[in-house]
């Protein structure tokens, strides 16, 4: 029968080639999926995957999609190695684009190089705030973070919602529930003449870069990996279990606050009802796609990023929904999972005992 | 009355050996747990089975319950050929067993657990009312309804032992079973096996107890390193003779030479305190606990494992601190309140029983490790927020070179590193910080004999230079030559201390059964 | 007071608590297993869709119920082989399942956008629908609702009464003993993790047959984490699943009906109420955690076979 046996070492590239097999056989799934459907596998993906990006246009907006998904993807995956199951990020992203929002609205028509740190502070905070009250339930009352941090995405939803539709409303606009539009200094630049990209990409990619030293560097990060693999070997070192929760809840909360802000005066310019396609979720898979490791999420929301432009690329020209960009990203992170056993594990045939 | 009298009569017109084991081999890869035993028991036989942790007793009895197969051999149950595929096998041929850690259910009743060890049986009146009649026949008491968390372990182990009892077992393995004991409940457990062996069912007693084998069992197989090394009458037997039978040759070790210095009678550490309460409720709470040790003396603490070890090394190393300061002092310097890193700082360090979960993380390199416990020395933490990676390395270096530690390099994963040299690298982190006070729990447990001698070594250096050192041991043999002054730990308390050199090992395996404690 | 409008309110709490009802008790049959299935959002949707085509196809409600029962339990096993067989990660799988199981909903459902299945009949209660007020409230529902109310007998009666709901109690409490006793901890959770499935999606079909008439993506709405809040505020007992989804049904209700009882904050604000209270819930039940009213003991560990 067929068992399997931890492996004595594993090398680097156990684990890009569990990755690689998992984005084959996710490729292979979708094309069965479109073939379902009637249409020609090849030609749709290409169509859908490799035709958007052959415009500045196309790459503009691959990397406006992916500055969320790395920003917020590196605070999970070191949140995760913690143990600690922020799955309220996309709640977060939402308060940090209310508050950042809130600053820019309250400052229109204000012009100064301090305007545009403000807004991100303000939206920084904002995440901050919001990843700060599951932090606090589970410390002081053992509250599973994640369905607090759950609850709290919707209840930021709809506060996002009213106040959209209230308080910070665009007077001159027609009583659509939007505010005004961000004056100049409240904008992030773009990166290119034509699509959305904009610098915050490279804040992201600065992330990234930051995550990974945390990570490699230091100590906190080293104490949260450990509390992560062995809590009962944490104690032993010294290390406190209650400042793990707090530290990764309050990055994750800080900086998907900050990915929803820079969301908000980068790419939409504007605060209304929906600023996220679900970036806090999808940066989990993010997290996970880059098993964990700061660096490897550029690429990772990268590709997820695509994954989203595909999504749209297929409701325009094959004629389905683009919410079934989901199919593709739940599937890749279906078979992430299942081939990441491979990493820790061999499959061996034979008899046991 | 007359139904027991009518079973052993029964029983005794049929085969008279209710089980025979012959050749019975089980290979783990190279290791040998079992080598060739064999293994005879009389129907209303109580059967020792004597040996140290390692000695083979468990994989020999896991055999015969069907949880492992042997790689060579044969058995006989009631003269017909044995051989169990699963537990359940076991359990249909009238084979039972209690084991060390019960397999019961905290949340669910009395009534409930079982039922759940009785197939096709659903706890309802019915069920009730033939376990009201078993214990009866045993003069066992349990209350059905009440939940087992609400239970100590003297009627854990009782829900355990009527469990198996339903089945009508006609053989019944119990595997260290007053471990967890108090006297009296293990003398109820004594009168209950007597009558069970009065009805002609066998009894397969596993221990280390030598003063319990010798008051309850028939006959006793010793064992060694996997090996059956003699079968005796233990009433024919002293303690001492069977002790000297299962402790057997060793390599020599150097035996330690007596502190002569006049520190000797000045303590370092002092440890005071009335009762110790746990984090976790799986481990014992403390009573009474004293203990005090000098500069350059070596202490060691015996006991069978489970009798507050893990509480007593957590209150040591400051995993678990007390609101009372004055608790323990360290140096004149009141510490309880003191948490690890504290304690570290002051120079108490310690290398707990589980390396790999406790003392290191099995998936981080040997560098890594070292920052767990050393990152506050030689600049491995820089500014108190950066990892100096060339300094953690250049650390491990040290430590691996300095102790011998076979590894291919300290990038190894801790996990990939045979437990002899994983202890010394371990040992080795604490010693290189040059402690004050170093506290260590069975630092030898499945570590090889070589190995085994060279953390002897490093601990009697430790001491000959200056450190007070807490040793907590199952190994008596451990014991008796590396400490200076030896206590032994049952039930949570504390014995007296007395010198090594006055110790004999069945004065010691007294202690460690709690006789002659103070309270 | 306006009985008449009391009567339509507590019809109408019914009408909305029914899915969590369901969707509760099939979360709850897996954490009593010791299995936290985060993906009950995803079983949830593909049980509205699958019950919508399958009436729209013009099957008997019987039919339409058994489909998304079906697909719910389908979806559900691949949970299952990938975090007992292949050692997956629980939480990260669940959330996998949810996002895959909204995104097959909506490629799947967007060939039904603007289509209506045809609406449930109610079953009246014989005579006692005729009662006063309770008797359209509580009496003159349509059969899901009084199914919804008897799966919860039978959770019970299964958990409590049954020795195969004891040995699932057992599973959940301490997989460890009950791999030391012979169960087989993996098949025994398979199965609970398939049938909790199942009645996910069932909850998730109620919305689609009889809430509303038509399938609409995303329409689930966080429903499926309600469930597994609802979960722990029922303390993991069945009757208190009731209780609990009712209670949050109210609050829903209360909120669309805030107008007519002259409240006249922004409908968000009220809105957010159900993810409010399922917090303090969680905060109340959490910080308790007696030993009587805890989690099954092994929720959330990863069981694996040791040779």
């Amino acid at each position: 029968m067929i068992f399997v046996e931890a492996r004595a070492v594993t090398r680097w590239y156990h684990e890009w080639i569990a990755v690689l097999i998992a984005l084959i056989l996710t490729v292979a799934t979708a094309s069965a999926l479109l073939a379902s459907l009637g249409l020609d596998p090849v030609s749709s993906l290409h169509r859908i995957f490799i035709r958007p990006l052959n415009s500045v246009y196309g790459v503009s907006e691959l990397l406006a999609k992916a500055t969320p998904l790395i920003t917020i993807g590196v605070a999970l995956a070191l949140g995760f190695r913690a143990g600690v199951w922020n799955i309220g990020a996309e709640g977060q992203l939402v308060m940090g684009g209310l508050c950042g929002g809130a600053v820019a609205l309250a400052f229109w028509g204000v012009d100064g190089f301090w305007v545009m740190p403000l807004i991100l502070l303000g939206g920084t905070l904002g995440g901050l705030v919001w990843g700060a009250i599951p932090a606090f339930l589970k410390v002081r009352f053992n509250a599973n973070e994640i369905l607090v941090s759950l609850m709290l995405t919707y209840v930021a939803i709809l506060m996002l919602s009213v106040m959209v539709h209230g308080p910070l409303r665009d007077p001159a606009g027609f009583n659509f529930p939007e505010s005004r539009l961000f004056h100049d200094a409240a904008t992030l630049p773009k990166l290119f003449s034509a699509g959305r990209g904009h610098l915050g990409f490279v804040f992201a990619l600065m992330f990234a870069v930051l995550g990974t030293w945390v990570v490699k560097r230091w100590h906190l990060g080293f104490e949260m990996r450990v509390t992560g693999l062995s809590p009962t070997a944490a104690k032993f070192a010294g290390y406190s279990r209650d400042r793990t929760v707090w530290m990764a809840l309050l990055i994750g909360g800080a900086v998907s606050g900050f990915a929803g802000v820079v969301e908000v005066t980068g790419n939409i310019g504007q605060l209304v009802p929906n600023i996220s396609p679900s970036y806090g979720f999808t940066a989990i898979i993010v997290a996970f796609l880059a098993r964990l490791h700061p660096l490897a999420v550029i690429p990772a929301g990268l590709l997820v990023a695509l994954s989203y432009l595909a999504g749209e690329a297929a409701q325009l020209s094959l004629g389905i929904p683009a919410a079934s960009t989901q199919v593709f990203q739940g599937l890749l992170l279906f078979f992430l999972l299942g081939t990441s056993l491979l990493v820790n594990y061999r499959i061996r045939f034979g008899r046991i005992g | 009355m007359t139904e027991s009298v009518a079973i052993a009569e029964r029983l005794s017109a049929s085969s008279k050996q209710c089980l025979g084991v012959r050749g019975l081999s089980k290979y783990f890869g190279d290791f040998a747990a079992n080598r060739d035993v064999t293994l005879s028991v009389d129907a209303g036989e109580i059967h020792a089975l004597l040996g140290e942790n390692g000695a083979g007793k468990s994989t020999l009895v896991k055999m015969i319950y069907g949880i492992l197969k042997p790689d060579t051999g044969s058995m006989e149950l009631l003269a017909k050929p044995y051989s169990p595929d699963s537990p359940s096998d076991a359990k249909h041929s009238g084979v039972g067993m209690v084991f060390q850690h019960f397999a019961v259910f905290d949340a669910l009743t009395v009534l409930e657990n079982i039922a759940l060890g009785l197939e096709g049986r659903f706890p309802d009146e019915i069920l009730a009312a033939e376990i009201a009649e078993v214990c009866d026949r045993y003069r066992l008491h349990v209350e059905l309804n009440r939940r087992v968390h609400d239970l100590g372990a003297g009627e854990r182990q009782r829900v355990e032992i009527i469990r198996v009892l339903m089945q009508d077992p006609r053989l019944l393995i119990l595997d260290e079973p007053t471990s967890v004991l108090t006297p009296q409940e293990t003398e109820q457990l004594f009168t209950t096996l007597d009558r069970l062996s009065d009805e002609g069912r066998s009894i397969i007693y596993i221990s280390h107890k030598l003063d319990e084998v010798r008051a309850l069992c028939d006959r006793a197989t010793l064992m060694r390193a996997g090996q059956v090394v003699d079968v005796v009458d233990p009433r024919q037997e002293s303690t001492r003779s069977l002790g000297e039978k299962m402790i057997g040759e060793r390599l020599t070790e150097t035996k330690r030479s007596k502190v002569s210095s006049a520190e000797k009678h000045k303590a370092r550490l002092t440890v005071r305190v009335g009762d110790v309460y746990p984090e976790s409720t799986r481990n014992v709470v403390l009573n009474d606990v004293y203990l005090s040790v000098a500069p350059g003396s070596i202490l060691g603490i015996s006991g069978v494992s489970g009798n507050g070890q893990d509480t007593l090394f957590d209150l040591l190393s400051g995993e678990l601190t007390l609101p009372n300061p004055d608790s323990i002092v360290l140096d004149g310097e009141p510490i309880a309140h003191f948490g690890v890193e504290k304690r570290r700082f002051l120079g108490l360090l310690g290398a707990p029983e589980n390396r790999l979960g406790h003392a290191a993380i099995p998936e981080l390199t040997l560098w890594e490790n070292v920052i767990l416990t050393a990152r506050h020395t030689r600049g491995i933490l820089k500014n108190d927020h950066l990892i100096s990676g060339t300094s953690a390395k250049a650390f491990a270096d040290e430590v691996i070179k300095t102790f011998d530690v076979r590894t291919p390099s300290l990038n190894a994963k801790a996990s990939s590193l045979s437990g002899g040299n994983l202890q010394k690298f371990l040992i080795g982190r604490e010693l290189l910080g040059q402690p004050k006070v170093f506290v260590v729990s069975n630092p030898t447990w499945g570590v090889d004999a070589k190995a085994q001698l060279f953390i002897h070594q490093m601990l009697m250096k430790m001491a000959d230079e200056g450190a007070s050192v807490i040793l907590i041991s199952q190994d008596i043999d451990e014991l008796l030559s590396v400490t200076d002054r030896i206590c032994a730990i049952c039930h949570g308390r504390l014995s007296r201390t007395f010198p090594t050199d006055e110790m004999t090992p069945e004065h010691l395996g007294a202690l460690m059964l709690g006789q002659e404690i103070d309270s | 007071m306006d009985y008449g409008l009391l009567s339509s309110i507590i019809h109408a709490i019914l009408v909305a608590s029914t899915p969590l009802v369901f969707a509760g008790l099939g979360a709850l049959i897996q954490e009593r297993a010791g299995v936290l299935n985060l993906g009950i959002e995803g079983l949830m949707i593909v049980g509205a869709l699958a019950g919508f085509a399958t009436a729209l196809a013009g099957y008997p409600l019987l039919m339409s119920v058994l489909a998304a029962a079906l697909a719910g339990a389908l979806l559900a096993s691949i949970f299952a082989v990938l975090v007992l067989r292949l050692y997956a990660n629980p939480v990260a799988t669940g959330l996998a399942l949810t996002l895959f199981g909204l995104g097959l909903a909506a490629l799947a459902g967007s060939q039904y956008v603007g289509q209506a299945a045809p609406q449930v009949d109610t079953w009246a209660i014989p005579l006692l629908h005729h009662l006063p007020v309770i008797g359209h409230a509580l009496f003159s529902h349509d059969p899901l609702v009084y199914l919804s109310i008897l799966m919860a007998f039978v959770i019970w009666w299964f958990l409590k009464k049954s020795r195969a709901g004891l040995i699932l109690r057992a599973v959940g409490e301490n997989h460890t003993s009950a791999h030391a006793l012979g169960f087989s901890v993996r098949g025994i959770r398979f199965l609970a993790i398939t049938s909790g499935g199942a009645l996910a999606a069932i909850g998730g079909s109620y919305l689609t047959l009889v809430q509303t008439p038509l399938f609409v993506e995303g329409m689930t709405a966080g429903r499926g984490w309600i469930a597994l809040a609802l979960v722990v505020f029922a303390s993991w007992r069945p009757f208190r699943v009731i209780a609990g989804a009712y209670l949050f049904g109210s609050v829903t209700i209360l909120q669309l009906h805030s107008q007519a009882f002259g409240i006249s904050i922004p409908a968000q604000w009220l809105s957010m109420l159900p993810y409010i209270v399922t917090i303090v819930a969680l905060v109340l039940i959490s910080a308790r955690g007696e030993k009587g009213l805890a989690a099954p003991g092994s929720l959330g560990k990863i069981f694996r076979v040791s040779r």
